[in-house]
């Protein structure tokens, strides 16, 4: 599904940030991307998402070569593509329905049509009751919940999500994991980004993928 | 729930009764968008002005330079042995039979006297002054007279005649009437030049306060052209809620004007301003000119909208 290939990356002039990373995920699987604070586990997670373009390396994505993608074509990759963002980028003035919804939205999808879906969803993560909330009344779990609704709503083959259970407490934590396993028993490829080794070690099939110091080691 | 969101929720739904009420993805207001409304309103007012009175002093110049092309006057000279009336008559007959004019008037004792009364008063015997006789010659605009040949006939009956066809004043008209609408003209494109300038600034500052909402659309896969949409009809609706308020006010301001000029008229001022200016009337050009501004600047904030959006997303791929 993706392969990185010698893949590097540095920010301006500054030293590579990431380097020679070679990888693959093959489709329907589930890794933990972990490492250290400020290890690169999010760079490389914006890598994933096509969301910066590498200093050197390939990248190749759902078959096709990142360096050739347009503006035009991307977001079609990126419909593929569930992602939630460590700070949920939620917008303040949609409501946490709306917020959900936006994917479906985006792709012209009527509200009748994605109505059901959206509420099942939200039913499904625990915020049935909160549909008509806003933002910045949801508590971090909230939102936490909002952001992974978001990613998942519009079925990507790929989801990516960075430090999910970041904000949340333990209990929370393992309820979030249950419903990223869930998915990834649906069909859907997972990469977490986390350094929370508990919850590594609650899915124990999961491959790891470890960066340290710019550079990855894959354990299977 | 805002109007804007309730259109959409029956845009959406097709005017169903099981309609959930849903927000447009561009926030219909906020503090920078009411503050962009408020500049464009003032711009739109400004260049509404302005081009309002350029129309209104072209057309009073128009006017100004017609009304002398349509009348000729001649001037009887009073001579020793010569009857003056006897000749002012005969020259305003001869003139009559010159093809183009359309009539001559004679100017009575009266109408001589209102003319030299701010000079000499009221207390003066016509008779008894040396004061030349005048002759209104009206022309047809169509088919003007050649003044060479109303001098010609008239040259040989009444030699004390002189024609004048106003050519020194018209042309001094023309200069001082088209360097006032040259100056408006330049005062407009001044206007037009800030106007523009604060739209776009502002309209940036605005998408600015916007620029997660276009990284949060392009995240979740939205097409440049839908995220572009969202921001063009938002900032459209913006520059023609201000761009209205603006020309409207515009117009307000020429109407009070025009009301004040006719209500003004019979006052020596009010005179001189309707000989300067008219009566402050638009007309259909300067009413034309206030809605192209206003579709100038609505146009205007929906295209720097446009600019920045796809800036804002080509700049994150």
């Amino acid at each position: 599904m993706i392969r990185f290939e010698n893949v590097g990356l540095r920010y301006g002039m500054g030293p590579e940030v990431l380097s020679d990373i070679s990888f693959n995920i093959p489709a329907g699987s589930f890794q933990f991307l972990t490492g250290p604070s400020g290890a690169g586990k999010t760079t490389l997670l914006r890598l994933l998402f096509l969301a910066l373009k590498p200093t050197r390396g390939l990248i190749n994505i759902f078959g096709q070569d990142a360096s050739d993608l347009s503006l035009g074509t991307l977001p079609a990759i990126r419909r593929r593509i569930g992602i939630v963002f460590q700070d949920f980028r939620l917008l303040d003035h949609l409501t946490t329905y709306e917020n959900v919804a936006l994917p479906l939205r985006v792709i012209g999808q009527s509200e009748p049509a994605y109505r059901k879906d959206v509420e099942e969803l939200l039913q499904w993560v625990g915020l049935d009751h909160r549909m008509d909330a806003y933002p910045p009344v949801l508590s971090g779990g909230e939102k936490q919940r909002a952001a992974i609704a978001r990613a998942v709503i519009a079925q990507p083959d790929l989801l990516l999500a960075d430090e999910p259970t970041g904000n949340v407490d333990p209990t929370l934590a393992r309820r979030l994991l249950r419903l990223f396993s869930e998915l990834h028993r649906l069909g859907t490829t997972v990469v977490i980004a986390t350094h929370d080794i508990a919850l590594m070690d609650q899915y124990e099939h999961a491959r790891r993928l470890v960066l340290n110091e710019g550079r990855l080691h894959v354990y299977d | 729930m805002t109007e804007q969101a309730t259109a959409i929720a029956l845009d959406e739904t097709g005017g169903k009764d099981d309609t959930r009420v849903i927000n447009p993805i561009v926030p219909a207001n906020g503090i920078s968008g009411r503050a962009l409304v408020v500049v464009i309103a003032i711009m739109a007012f400004l260049a509404s002005l302005t081009i309002g009175l350029v129309t209104a002093i072209s057309n009073a110049a128009e006017s100004w330079a017609g009304d002398l092309g349509k009348e000729l006057t001649i001037q009887v000279m009073p001579e020793e042995g010569r009857d003056i009336v006897a000749d002012t008559l005969e020259a305003a007959r001869i003139a009559q039979t010159v093809p183009g004019v359309l009539n001559a008037r004679v100017l009575d004792d009266s109408a001589l006297r209102g003319l030299l009364e701010p000079w000499l008063g009221a207390d003066f015997d016509i008779d008894e002054l040396p004061v030349p006789r005048l002759i209104v010659i009206g022309v047809d605009p169509e088919n003007p007279p050649s003044v060479e040949a109303i001098q010609a006939a008239l040259s040989d009956t009444v030699p004390a005649a002189s024609i004048d066809d106003h050519k020194i004043w018209q042309e001094r008209l023309h200069i001082m009437a088209r360097t006032i609408v040259m100056a408006g003209i330049g005062i407009f494109a001044l206007v037009l030049a800030a106007t523009v300038l604060s739209i776009i600034f502002a309209t940036r500052g605005a998408m600015a306060a916007n620029r997660d909402i276009v990284q949060v659309l392009h995240l979740v896969g939205a097409r440049e052209r839908f995220i572009a949409w969202q921001f063009v009809r938002h900032f459209l609706f913006l520059g023609l809620k201000g761009g209205n308020a603006g020309g409207l006010l515009a117009l307000f301001m020429f109407l009070t004007a025009g009301w004040f000029s006719n209500h003004l008229i019979a006052t020596p001022a009010g005179a001189q301003i309707e000989a300067m200016f008219g009566n402050f009337g638009l007309g259909p050009d300067g009413y034309l000119a206030i809605v192209i501004t206003v579709l100038l600047v609505a146009g205007l904030t929906a295209i720097t909208a446009y600019i920045s959006v796809v800036r804002i997303v080509r700049n994150m791929v």
